[in-house]
């Protein structure tokens, strides 16, 4: 085994464009689940109306590539209003079964025929990165070292993206060391406590809603920046892949999401390295190599599994302050 | 004995509150609540029927009756927690019905709850600090920018801790809620409830599951709200306290107010003792119970063989054991 090649390959997971954009829209569920208490499986939706957001606008509307990030942000704010203002009412397990729902409308909208023009249906989109890298700052050429060596694309991107999150982990900190976050911790717990002390918890929990889709909404352009937007990303294991993100870092804190989804993608590179060379040196019989590849979601399932049972609160966070159960 | 132990009990009771003869529904004098025609139906069984009922100001009126009295989805019903199906009712001159809790609150007419819900998993600090209102940092814009709502949570804070000081719980301050014992989380919810300056304080069942300690100490909170101008309405099923605190009793059954007055008065009330307390309602429950030390008179024996009749359980106060020496002592 190529040992060497294994770990260069592991260690270039720590910034790749699907670490932060996991990052990002794992610290959108922490807003919504880990301080709000909503229980919401519906966030590849939110990431696909980012992507589809950003890509429809440059493509179909010509806008430019930043226009094309508000886009993808109001679109799932929009979505929030949508979703929110029928079920937020609801009692937290039924709004987890219509988030589920809504979040398959939405994909099956962007891969149904009728939209095709707009959406290219299942084929998905690509070719409207050209407004994004020329607003690129770095020259061209090669830089970085040992395994994050990336071209000046590859860094643009990358750097981008570790800014967004970063503003985005600023934010979320604001907001929960204030009186609006204790509110919204108080609501998490007992609403009718809240409610009867006179905060409009309906208005806080579509806030939440909205706040926390948008950070889904800009891991879903992260997401898009460097490649295409392709519609079979965004299913329900999307969902799940950023629950086990935000249940492993911690769902009730700041640092919790990144830090989940860079084990979360260090781990799964490995994996996927890992596993079909075990495969093809016969460490795992009776399996192919593409077989031991898969594996690794099987894995996922297993560790997501014994989080919760066992370390609920999650690496960062506080076992006084968030168990399942009680 | 017992006036020794009754003596911080005996509160200064206010008394006219009433307009004519204190029957169902009769005018108040200051009322801050009118209700008329309030209903409630749940399925085929019509939970709350008040025809008229008026709560004074600046006093301290129980909510008593038997368990599906009406008297909890009464107060949900003016609290904005449930919605009538006919009704309406006037809270300290605005109108309040179809207007939901939060704004209910907002008011200045504050409730507790039967299980009490202080938030365990915010601190007993971060407790009070909700329970204050017009806060400029529970905005989500302002709320990014410390400086705009920095001094507010100062005031808060101190406020705060003002009150916890009086509930004697000021030095759990950092402590989780959850932590606390089922009494001092009655006191929370109540210091909480504090925190909005309200009018008007509604305590469901502020009493229940808190041991006798505390019980003393919720009373006198009780009555110190009137003290500060606040008005209380609470439910409670110990006759004692009732009779001990409140100014004046609404008895409601079977959805409809069946009797009001003055404490002494309504529990001479024949449809009172009919609807609700029984044979004994000269015994001192508190007494029964082992709550509250006082004399055993042949009417608390009576009732205590009863109770061994019926549940086949020899009682302490009867035999008194090594474990209750002084209780002894106090019969004798």
């Amino acid at each position: 085994m190529d040992w060497g090649s294994i770990l260069s390959n592991t260690a270039s997971w720590l910034i790749s464009p699907e670490t932060i954009a996991y990052a990002l829209a794992a610290l959108g569920l922490a807003v919504h689940f880990g301080y709000g208490g909503l229980l919401n499986f519906g966030m590849a939706a939110f990431m696909a109306l980012g992507a589809y957001g950003y890509a429809i606008s440059i493509l179909t509307f010509g806008l430019p590539w930043w226009a094309g990030i508000i886009v993808g942000c109001l679109a799932s704010v929009v979505f929030a209003l949508i979703l929110g203002i029928p079920t937020l009412r609801l009692r937290a397990d039924y709004l987890a079964i219509t988030t589920i729902a809504a979040a398959e409308i939405v994909r099956l909208l962007f891969t149904t025929q009728v939209f095709d023009k707009v959406t290219n249906s299942a084929d998905g989109l690509g070719n409207y990165h050209a407004g994004f890298r020329a607003a690129n700052p770095f020259p061209e050429g090669t830089y970085g070292f040992g395994p994050w060596t990336y071209n000046e694309n590859g860094w643009w991107v990358r750097v981008f993206g570790i800014c967004l999150l970063a503003v985005a982990v600023l934010l979320v900190w604001l907001l929960m060391r204030s009186p609006w976050g204790r509110v919204l911790k108080g609501i998490r717990e007992d609403e009718d406590a809240v409610r009867a002390l006179g905060k409009n918890v309906f208005a806080y929990k579509m806030q939440a809603l909205m706040v926390g889709g948008v950070f889904g909404a800009l891991g879903g352009v992260v997401f898009a920046l460097p490649s295409a937007v392709v519609p079979s990303v965004y299913v329900t294991s999307l969902t799940f892949f950023i629950w086990t993100i935000l249940l492993l870092g911690g769902a009730a804190t700041v640092f919790g999401p990144l830090l989940g989804a860079v084990i979360f993608w260090v781990i799964m590179g490995f994996l996927s390295n890992v596993l079909p060379e075990l495969a093809s040196s016969g460490v795992l019989p009776f399996m192919s190599t593409t077989q031991a590849a898969t594996l690794r979601y099987i894995l996922v399932g297993l560790a997501l599994m014994l989080i919760v049972i066992f370390r609920p609160q999650g690496i960062l966070g506080n076992k006084k302050e968030l168990t399942f159960v009680k | 004995m017992s006036s020794s132990n009754a003596a911080p009990l005996r509160p200064v009771k206010s008394t006219g509150l009433h307009i004519g003869d204190a029957a169902p529904g009769v005018a108040k004098v200051d009322p801050i609540i009118i209700a008329d025609n309030v209903t409630r139906q749940f399925g085929g069984l019509k939970a709350v029927d008040v025809e008229h009922l008026e709560i004074p100001r600046n006093a301290i009126t129980a909510l008593i009756g038997p368990n599906g009295a009406g008297k909890t989805t009464l107060f949900n019903l003016l609290t904005g927690f449930d919605k009538p199906d006919t009704g309406t009712w006037v809270f300290d001159g605005a109108q309040l019905n179809g207007v939901p809790a939060f704004k209910v609150a907002r008011m200045g007419q504050v409730r507790t709850f039967q299980l009490t819900k202080a938030l365990g998993l915010l601190t007993v600090l971060e407790n009070m600090k909700l329970g204050s209102q017009k806060q400029k940092g529970e905005g989500i814009f302002a709320s990014l920018i410390k400086p705009l709502w920095n001094k507010q949570e100062e005031e808060i804070e101190e406020r705060a801790l003002d009150i916890l000081a009086r509930f004697k719980l000021d030095t759990k301050k950092d402590d989780f809620a959850a932590s606390l014992s089922g009494g001092q989380r009655k006191l929370l919810e109540m210091a909480r409830a504090l925190m909005s300056q309200p009018k008007l304080v509604m305590l469901d069942e502020p009493m229940a599951g808190v041991n006798p300690a505390l019980t003393q100490s919720l009373l006198e909170h009780i009555l110190d709200l009137k003290t500060q101008g606040m008005s209380v309405l609470f439910v409670e099923h110990d006759m004692q306290m009732v009779r001990h605190i409140a100014d004046w009793v609404v008895v409601m059954a079977e959805g409809r107010v069946v009797a009001e007055g003055p404490p002494e008065d309504v529990m001479q009330n024949p449809a009172v003792i009919d609807a609700y307390l029984g044979s004994h309602q000269d015994v001192d429950l508190g007494v029964v119970t082992g709550r509250v030390a006082g004399e055993i008179t042949p009417e608390v024996e009576e009732l205590l063989e009863e109770i061994d009749a019926e549940t086949g359980v020899d009682h302490a106060i009867d035999q008194p054991t090594a474990a209750a020496p002084e209780k002894d002592e106090d019969i004798k």
